[in-house]
C-alpha cells in the first residue's frame, strides 16, 4: 500500500506543474541549507591545521574529494534517469539527466583542475597518466559527448531516448574509475574515507571533509532542480513561440 | 540471418572498395608516425605494439557511422526494425558482416605494419592476435554509437567522439597483453583473457544498445 503511495507520488511529478510547484516550495530552504554549509565547511576547512607534510595544500582536499565524488554521483543520477526514459518513459527523467550533463562536467572539470593544482606541489607534476586521473579524464570527455549528442538532435524527446543510451553504456565507467586506484596500484592514494574497517584519516581532517562533502551534494540538488526548472520553462517558451507563429499565421 | 550477412558483406566489397581504404588509412597512419618521432629503430620496435593498435582502432572507427545509415536512408532499416526476427540478432548479425569485411582486412595487413615498426616475431604474433580478439570490441562498442548518431546528417565525427572513450579499455588490455607477450617478467594470458572478456561483455552490450537506440531514433 505505502508502496503504490509512493509511486503514484512520484508519477505526479510528471506533470510539470506540479513540479514546478514543488521546486518553488523546496528551492529557497534548500539553497539555504546550503549556503549555510558551505559557510560552515569554509570555516572549517580554514580554521583547522594544516597536514604536518602537507602544509596548507591539505585544504585543496576540501573540494577536490567532494567535487570528485560528486562527479560519479551525477553521473549515476543521469544513469537512474536514464532508466527512467527508457523503461517508465517519465517526462522529467528526460529533462533531469538533460540539465544534469552540465552539472557533472563542470564538477570533474572542478575535481580536475584542483586535483592537478594539488599535484603540482605535491607530486611535482600537472599531470600524470595514472589509472584514476585518466578515468576521471574520459568520465570528463563522456560528458562533454553526451552533452555534443544531445545538442546535434533537434527533437527534444529523441534526443532524450538516444542519449540514455549513451549515458546506460557508458555507465561500464563508473566502476572502473571507483576500484581503479585498487586494481591498478598507481601514484593516487586509494579510498580513506569510504572503506571497510572505518576511515583511515584523522578526524581533523574528517570533520570538514564531510561537511563540505554534504555542502556539495546539496549544491548539486540545488542547480539540478534550478536546471530542470529552466528547461521546463524554456520548453514552454519555445511550444508558445510555435502556437503565437501558428495564430499568426492564421490570422495574415 | 545468413542472407544478411552475406548481402552485407558483398555491399561492402563491392561498393567502391570499403576495406581497402580501411587498411590504406591504417598504413598511412602508422607510415606517418616514424615522421612525427624520428626514424630510430630501437625506439620504434619498443613503441611499435601500440602504434599499431592506435592505427587499427582509428581505421576501425573510419567507417562506423555508415553501419546504419545507408539502410536508413534507402528504407531498409524500418524493414529491419519490422521483421520477425529479433533486431539484436540483426545488429549482431550486421556487426559480424562489418567486422568480417573492414576489420578483419586490418588485422591480416597488421603483421606487415609490424615489420616496418622492426617488430620481432613474436611480437607480431601477440599483436596480430590481440587484434583478432579484441577488435570486435571496438565494432560492438561502435554499433552503439553509430545507432545513437543514425539520424544526424553528419554523425561521423560524434561517432567517434562518443565511441573513443569507451574503447579505452580495449585498447589497454591489448596493449599491455602484446607488451607482455614480449617483455619476460609479466604474463600473457591475464591480460589477454580480460581482453576476451571485453569483448565477449561487448558482444552482449553492443547489440543491446544499439538496438534499443534504432528503436528510439525511428521517427
Amino acid at each position: 500500500m505505502t508502496e503504490s503511495l509512493a509511486i503514484t507520488k512520484f508519477s505526479d511529478l510528471a506533470n510539470p506543474t506540479r513540479f514546478l510547484a514543488l521546486a518553488a516550495r523546496i528551492l529557497p530552504w534548500l539553497s539555504a541549507l546550503t549556503a549555510l554549509l558551505f559557510a560552515v565547511g569554509l570555516y572549517l576547512a580554514f580554521s583547522t591545521e594544516g597536514d604536518y607534510q602537507q602544509g596548507d595544500t591539505v585544504r585543496i582536499m576540501y573540494v577536490h574529494v567532494p567535487t570528485a565524488w560528486l562527479s560519479m554521483m551525477c553521473y549515476s543520477v543521469m544513469a537512474l534517469s536514464a532508466i527512467g526514459t527508457l523503461v517508465w518513459r517519465h517526462p522529467l527523467a528526460d529533462v533531469s539527466h538533460k540539465a544534469a550533463a552540465p552539472l557533472g562536467a563542470a564538477f570533474t572539470l572542478i575535481a580536475l583542475v584542483t586535483g592537478s593544482l594539488w599535484g603540482k606541489p605535491m607530486w611535482g607534476t600537472w599531470w600524470v597518466w595514472d589509472a584514476r586521473l585518466t578515468s576521471v579524464f574520459v568520465l570528463f570527455l563522456m560528458y562533454l559527448g553526451i552533452i555534443a549528442l544531445n545538442r546535434a538532435m533537434d527533437d527534444p524527446s529523441r534526443a532524450a531516448r538516444v542519449s540514455a543510451v549513451l549515458i546506460l553504456v557508458g555507465f561500464v565507467n563508473i566502476p572502473i574509475i571507483k576500484f581503479s586506484v585498487d586494481w591498478w596500484n598507481t601514484l593516487h592514494q586509494p579510498a580513506s574515507v569510504i572503506r571497510l574497517g572505518g576511515p583511515t584519516i584523522d578526524g581533523e581532517f574528517l570533520r570538514p571533509l564531510l561537511v563540505m562533502a554534504v555542502a556539495f551534494t546539496l549544491l548539486f540538488f540545488t542547480l539540478h532542480i534550478m536546471a530542470i526548472r529552466n528547461e521546463i520553462w524554456r520548453r514552454r517558451v519555445s511550444t508558445q513561440r510555435r502556437m503565437a507563429a501558428r495564430l499568426a499565421g492564421q490570422e495574415g | 540471418m545468413t542472407a544478411l550477412l552475406l548481402r552485407d558483406l558483398k555491399l561492402s566489397i563491392r561498393a567502391g572498395g570499403g576495406a581497402l581504404i580501411g587498411v590504406l588509412f591504417f598504413m598511412t597512419v602508422v607510415a606517418v608516425i616514424p615522421f612525427g618521432v624520428g626514424p630510430d629503430l630501437n625506439l620504434l620496435s619498443r613503441i611499435g605494439p601500440a602504434i599499431v593498435w592506435i592505427g587499427a582502432l582509428l581505421a576501425a572507427l573510419l567507417g562506423l557511422d555508415r553501419l546504419f545509415q545507408t539502410e536508413r536512408e534507402d528504407g531498409s532499416l524500418d524493414l529491419l526494425l519490422m521483421q520477425e526476427h529479433p533486431l539484436v540478432l540483426v545488429v549482431l548479425t550486421k556487426c559480424l558482416a562489418h567486422w568480417l569485411a573492414n576489420v578483419l582486412p586490418l588485422v591480416i595487413a597488421s603483421p606487415l605494419l609490424g615489420l616496418f615498426m622492426n617488430m620481432d616475431e613474436v611480437a607480431i604474433g601477440a599483436v596480430m592476435l590481440t587484434l583478432l580478439v579484441g577488435s570486435p570490441a571496438l565494432t560492438f562498442i561502435g554499433a552503439v554509437g553509430a545507432a545513437v548518431a543514425v539520424t544526424l546528417p553528419r554523425g561521423g565525427l560524434l561517432v567517434s567522439i562518443l565511441v573513443l572513450p569507451l574503447c579505452v579499455p580495449v585498447l589497454i588490455f591489448g596493449v599491455s597483453a602484446s607488451y607482455a607477450a614480449v617483455e619476460d617478467p609479466a604474463p600473457f594470458l591475464p591480460p589477454f583473457m580480460i581482453l576476451a572478456a571485453i569483448t565477449m561483455f561487448f558482444a552482449v552490450l553492443g547489440p543491446v544498445g544499439a538496438a534499443l537506440a534504432l528503436r528510439n531514433a525511428g521517427d
